[in-house]
C-alpha cells in the first residue's frame, strides 16, 4: 500500500534577530493510510513547527524547505496558497492544544461547526448541520442537536476539546494532526479523549500525528514513535520497539524518569535529565544531545546520520547497536 | 544589554540612560519637541523677529498680500489684515496667546483633575463613586456650549476663557490618574509603606505620583493641544478672546469675510495652529512611547 | 439585564439634573438676568419690570425647582426672542442636528473601519503609514478652519457643492464630512489595535486551520470580536459630535440645535440655552446607555450568560 504522506528531509528556518534560527533540522517519515505516528519530545524540541510546517500554517517570516513532501500523490512543496487552503480543513485538518481559546467566542459551535463543510464540500446547511450533529454524538457529547446553538463559553474545556475534534472531522480528513490536544485538560478526561480518538481512527480509517511531551499518552496510541530532539528525529521504529527496547540514550533517559508504580521507591526523588537544550541559532554542532549525554565520546563531535538499526527501528548516535543495548541510563538523583 | 559584569554588578546602561537613547531616536519626540521649542523661541523673542506693532492700524495698508502672492512684498513678509496691522506681527504675538492659554489651561485642569483622579483612585469606596459621578456629568456635558454661555456671561477675556477651559477639561486627567493609581494602589511597595505607618499624603506623594507621572506629563501635552482648539473655536465664533488681540482662531474670524478674495488670510493662521497642535501630539506621543513603549498599541 | 437599563436609566436622569443645575446656577453667578435681558440703556423701572415678569425675583432653588417641574412636563418655558414655546423649537431644528451627527458618524464608520482592518492586516506597511497620517491629520486640525477651508476649494473652487444653507441633502454634504473626520482617528486607532490583538488569538489560526479564504478570516472571525468596542465608541463620539455640531453648523449655516444654541448665547435667551444644555446632555448619556447596551449585546459571552 503506498503511502499516504511522505516527507524528506523537512527544514524550517526563521530569521530572528541574532541570526538564523532552525528549530527543524531535517525531519523524514512516511505514513501509511490508517497509521498513528506520534512525534514525542520536550518544549521546543521543534515538533510544533513541524506540524504546522506540515499545514502550511507557518508565520509569514519562516522558510520551510523539503526534498520531499508529498501528499496523497500531491507535491506540496511549491503550491500556491489559495490551494493549499482547499487543503486545510478537507483532506488535512488540524487539533490544537488549547481548547478553551481555539474557538471563536462570537459565533455558535453549530455554526463554527458546519462553515468548514459548507466552503470545503459546498453542502447545504441541511446536509452540513446533519453531519455536525452525528459527529458530535460521535465524540460523546448528547443531545447535540440542541447543543449547535450554544456559544464555546458555555462549554467546558472537556466538552470543547470534543468540539474541536467533532470539527476536525466534519469533512472527513485522510489525515488528522494533533498537537498536544490532551494536555490542557484533566487527567481524568485525557483517557477518555485518547480512546474516543483512537476509535474515531479506526472508525474512518484516518491517519493521524500526534504530538506529545507525554509518554503516557503515546503508550495508549501509538503506531509509530519518532524521538524529536533539538530539531531532528534521535530515534524511530514502531512503538512496541521504542519502547521495550529503546536505544538512543535520550529515549532511555525519558523512560527512565517516569515513576512506575510499584518499582519507584517511595520518597525517592523523580528523575531528571540535566542540561538544556542548545541554542538552534545557525545551526547545531555535532551531536545536540552530546552535552547531556553521560555516553558522549569523542565520536559525538560530528552529528552522527539516521541509521537503521534492525526493522521498524532506527537510531542517530554513534555508538553501534550492541553497546547501545547494553547502556543503561541512571536517572540522575 | 544588561548583565553581569566581573565583579558580579550589573553592567549595562541603566533605566534612565535608556530611556535617553530611545528620546533621541525617536522620530515623533525629537520633531514635535525640536517644533515647539521654536515656536515657543518665537513667541518669546517676537519682538526681535519683528519691528511692526501687532496692534498698529493703518488703513491706507489694508489686506496687503503676502510676499510669496503677486503683490506681495518683504515689508510685511505675511501681508496686512483688514485694518492694516502686519500679519507675521499678528502671527509671532497670537502664539504667545496660545501658549498662554495651553499652558495655563492644562495647568488648572491638570491639578483639578489629577486630584480627583488620584483621590478616588486610592481611596475608592464612596470617594471613587462621588468622583466617578462627577466626571459622568462633566463629560456630558457639551463642553462648547457650556463654554459659550460663560463666556457670553461673564464677558470675553483672556482670563475668563483660561478660567471655564481649566474648570471644564479636567476630565482625562481624572480618569487616567485614577486608573494609574489604582494600579499602583495594588502593588506591594504600597502596601509596604501603609504597614510601616506611613502618612496618606506621604504615601500619595513619594509612592503614587513619581508613578504615574509619566501618564500625567502625556495628558498634559494632549489636553494643551485641546485647550488651544477649544480656544481658537470659541474665538472664532466671536466668544473667546477679544479684539485687538491676535489670538489666531480671531484671526481666522476676521479673515473669513474675505474668504473668497483673500484667502491666505485664514490659511495662514490654520497653518501655524495646525503646526502647533502637530508638534504638541507628537512631542506627547513620543513621551508616552519614550516613558512607557509598552503603553503603545 | 432589565434592572441593569432601569439603573443606568435612573443615573442618566440624575445627571442631566446635575448638569442643568450647573447651568443654571452659572446664570445667577453671572450677574442679575434681568439685567442681562433688559440690555444698555434700560431703566431701573424696565428692569424691575422684566424681574417680576421672568419671575426672578423668587429665591433662586425655587426658580430651579420650578423649571424642573416644568421641564419634567415637557414645559420649557418661552423664548424671550422668538416669543414662542422652546419646545417648538427644540423639536423643529433637532432632527437637522441629529441627521448631521447620524451622517457625520456613518461617514467616520466608513472611512475608519476599513483604514483600520487594513493597517492592522500590513502592520508598518505603506497603509499602515496612511492610515496613521490621516488620523494625525485629523487630531490636529481645528474643524472649523477645516470646514473653512473645504468651503474654499469645494464650493467656491469648484462649486461641487452649495456654499451654506440647509434646504437639500447637497448641503450635508460638506458638513458631514468635517464633522465625520473629527471622530475618524479614534475609530480608526481602536479598530487597528482591536484587530492586532484579535488577529493573534487561537480561534483565527483554528479558522486557518479550517482551510476558510482570508476574507472569511478576516472579517468574518476577527473583525466580528475586534468591533465590539468600537461599536460603543462609535455612539459616544456621536454624543460629542453635538457639541461640535455648534461650531459647524455656524459655520455652514445649518438650521440645527447646534445653530440655536450659538444664536440664543448670543442674543442671551436663557430659557433656550437652558433647555439645549439638557437635552445635549440627557442625549449624550442615552448614547452611552446605548453603547454599553450594543456592547453587551454583541458579545454572546454578556448576552448569553
Amino acid at each position: 500500500m503506498s503511502n499516504l504522506l511522505n516527507v524528506s528531509n523537512l527544514t524550517v528556518e526563521i530569521p530572528v534577530g541574532a541570526g538564523l534560527l532552525k528549530p527543524v533540522r531535517g525531519i523524514s517519515f512516511d505514513l501509511k493510510k490508517g497509521e498513528t505516528l506520534c512525534i514525542v519530545g520536550e518544549s521546543g524540541c521543534g515538533k510544533s513547527l513541524t506540524s504546522l510546517a506540515l499545514m502550511g500554517l507557518l508565520p509569514k517570516i519562516a522558510q520551510r524547505n523539503a526534498e520531499r513532501l508529498e501528499f496523497a500523490g500531491q507535491d506540496l512543496r511549491g503550491i500556491a496558497e489559495n490551494k493549499m487552503a482547499d487543503l486545510r480543513g478537507a483532506s488535512r485538518s488540524m487539533i490544537f492544544q488549547e481548547p478553551m481559546t481555539s474557538l471563536n467566542p462570537a459565533y455558535s459551535i453549530g455554526d463554527q461547526l458546519m462553515e468548514g463543510m459548507i466552503r470545503h464540500n459546498r453542502s447545504s446547511r441541511r446536509e452540513a448541520k446533519d453531519r455536525a450533529i452525528f459527529l458530535l454524538e460521535k465524540v460523546g457529547i448528547t443531545a447535540a442537536a440542541s447543543r449547535l446553538g450554544q456559544y464555546p463559553h458555555q462549554l467546558s474545556g472537556g466538552l470543547r476539546q470534543r468540539v474541536m475534534i467533532a470539527m476536525s472531522l466534519m469533512c472527513g480528513p485522510d489525515l488528522i494532526i494533533a498537537d498536544e490536544p490532551t494536555t490542557a485538560l484533566d487527567v481524568t478526561i485525557q483517557a477518555k479523549i485518547l480512546g474516543m480518538m483512537k476509535d474515531l481512527q479506526a472508525e474512518f480509517g484516518m491517519a493521524m500525528i500526534l504530538i506529545t511531551h507525554d509518554l503516557g499518552v503515546v503508550a495508549r496510541i501509538a503506531d509509530k514513535i519518532a524521538v524529536m530532539y533539538a530539531g531532528v528525529f534521535v530515534e524511530t521504529g514502531s512503538a512496541e520497539k521504542v519502547f521495550t527496547a529503546p536505544m538512543h540514550p535520550y529515549t532511555k533517559g525519558l523512560l527512565s524518569c517516569i515513576p512506575v508504580p510499584g518499582k519507584t521507591a517511595r520518597g525517592s526523588r523523580l528523575g531528571a535529565i540535566s542540561g538544556v537544550v542548545p541554542s538552534l541559532i545557525g545551526g547545531v554542532k555535532g551531536c545536540g544531545f552530546g552535552s547531556r549525554c553521560p555516553f558522549a565520546a569523542p565520536a559525538c563531535e560530528i552529528e552522527p546520520a539516521l541509521t537503521p538499526r534492525g526493522s521498524d527501528h532506527a537510531c542517530r548516535c554513534v555508538h553501534d547497536d550492541d553497546k547501545l543495548q547494553s547502556l543503561i541510563w541512571e536517572a540522575v538523583q | 544589554m544588561t548583565s553581569i559584569d566581573n565583579n558580579g554588578r550589573l553592567a549595562g546602561p541603566t533605566p534612565a540612560q535608556l530611556m535617553r537613547r530611545r528620546a533621541f531616536s525617536h522620530f515623533g519626540f525629537l520633531i514635535g519637541g525640536g517644533v515647539l521649542a521654536l515656536i515657543i523661541l518665537a513667541a518669546i523673542f517676537a519682538p526681535l523677529l519683528t519691528s511692526q506693532d501687532p496692534y498698529a492700524q493703518d488703513l491706507s495698508q489694508r489686506i496687503l498680500r503676502p510676499f510669496f502672492m503677486d503683490g506681495g512684498s518683504w515689508d510685511h513678509p505675511l501681508g496686512t489684515d483688514h485694518l492694516g496691522r502686519d500679519y507675521l506681527a499678528r502671527l509671532l504675538y497670537g502664539a504667545r496667546i496660545s501658549l498662554i492659554i495651553g499652558l495655563v489651561t492644562a495647568l488648572i485642569s491638570g491639578v483639578i483633575g489629577t486630584a480627583m483622579g488620584v483621590c478616588a483612585g486610592y481611596f475608592g469606596g464612596r470617594v471613587d463613586t462621588v468622583v466617578m459621578f462627577l466626571i459622568t456629568v462633566r463629560l456630558s456635558m457639551p463642553v462648547v456650549l457650556v463654554a459659550l454661555a460663560v463666556v457670553a456671561l461673564f464677558g470675553g477675556s483672556l482670563f475668563v476663557v483660561v478660567s471655564v477651559l481649566g474648570l471644564l477639561l479636567w476630565d482625562r486627567f481624572a480618569v487616567v490618574m485614577r486608573s494609574s493609581t489604582m494600579q499602583i494602589r495594588g502593588l506591594d511597595y504600597v502596601t509596604s509603606a501603609q504597614a510601616l505607618g506611613c502618612s496618606t499624603p506621604r504615601i500619595i506623594m513619594t509612592e503614587i505620583m513619581p508613578n504615574v507621572l509619566n501618564n500625567l506629563i502625556v495628558i498634559v501635552t494632549l489636553e494643551m493641544a485641546h485647550a488651544i482648539i477649544l480656544e481658537a473655536a470659541l474665538s472664532f465664533l466671536g466668544l473667546g478672546v477679544q479684539p485687538p488681540l491676535p489670538s489666531w482662531g480671531l484671526m481666522i474670524s476676521e479673515g473669513k469675510d474675505m474668504l473668497f478674495f483673500e484667502s491666505w488670510l485664514i490659511t495662514v493662521p490654520g497653518i501655524a495652529l495646525f503646526v502647533l497642535i502637530f508638534a504638541i501630539n507628537l512631542l506627547g506621543d513620543g513621551i508616552r512611547d519614550v516613558t512607557a513603549p509598552e503603553n503603545r498599541n | 439585564m432589565f434592572r441593569f437599563f432601569l439603573k443606568r436609566l435612573g443615573l442618566a436622569a440624575l445627571v442631566a439634573m446635575t448638569v442643568s443645575l450647573i447651568s443654571f446656577s452659572l446664570l445667577f453667578l453671572a450677574g442679575d438676568p434681568a439685567v442681562a435681558l433688559a440690555g444698555e440703556g434700560a431703566t431701573e423701572i424696565d428692569i424691575e419690570a422684566i424681574r417680576t415678569r421672568y419671575g426672578f425675583d423668587r429665591p433662586i432653588p425655587m426658580q430651579y425647582l420650578s423649571w424642573l417641574g416644568n421641564a419634567l412636563s415637557g414645559d420649557f418655558g418661552e423664548s424671550y426672542y422668538f416669543k414662542t414655546p422652546v419646545v417648538h423649537l427644540i423639536t423643529e431644528k433637532l432632527p437637522v442636528t441629529m441627521s448631521l451627527g447620524l451622517s457625520a458618524i456613518t461617514f467616520a464608520i466608513l472611512l475608519a473601519i476599513p483604514l483600520g482592518v487594513a493597517a492592522a492586516v500590513r502592520p508598518n506597511s505603506l497603509i499602515d503609514r496612511f492610515a496613521l497620517f490621516i488620523s494625525v491629520i485629523g487630531q490636529a486640525m481645528p474643524s472649523f478652519w477645516f470646514g473653512l477651508i473645504m468651503i474654499v476649494v469645494f464650493a467656491v473652487n469648484l462649486g461641487w457643492v452649495p456654499v451654506s444653507g440647509s434646504d437639500s441633502w447637497r448641503h450635508f454634504i460638506l458638513p458631514t464630512i468635517v464633522l465625520g473626520y473629527y471622530a475618524t482617528p479614534a475609530i480608526m486607532r481602536l479598530t487597528r489595535a482591536g484587530m492586532l490583538e484579535v488577529l493573534r488569538a487561537d480561534y483565527i489560526r483554528t479558522a486557518r486551520a479550517k482551510g476558510l479564504r482570508p476574507g472569511k478570516v478576516l472579517f468574518k472571525h476577527a473583525l466580528r470580536n475586534a468591533v465590539i468596542p468600537v461599536v460603543g465608541l462609535a455612539a459616544v463620539q456621536l454624543g460629542f459630535m453635538l457639541g461640535g455640531s455648534v461650531i459647524i453648523e455656524s459655520i455652514f449655516a445649518l438650521n440645527g440645535a447646534g445653530f440655536l444654541a450659538f444664536e440664543s448665547i448670543s442674543r442671551n435667551d436663557f430659557p433656550v440655552v437652558q433647555a439645549l444644555i439638557l437635552v445635549f446632555s440627557l442625549i449624550y448619556v442615552l448614547l452611552t446607555l446605548l453603547a454599553d447596551l450594543l456592547n453587551a449585546w454583541l458579545d454572546p459571552r454578556i448576552r448569553v450568560a
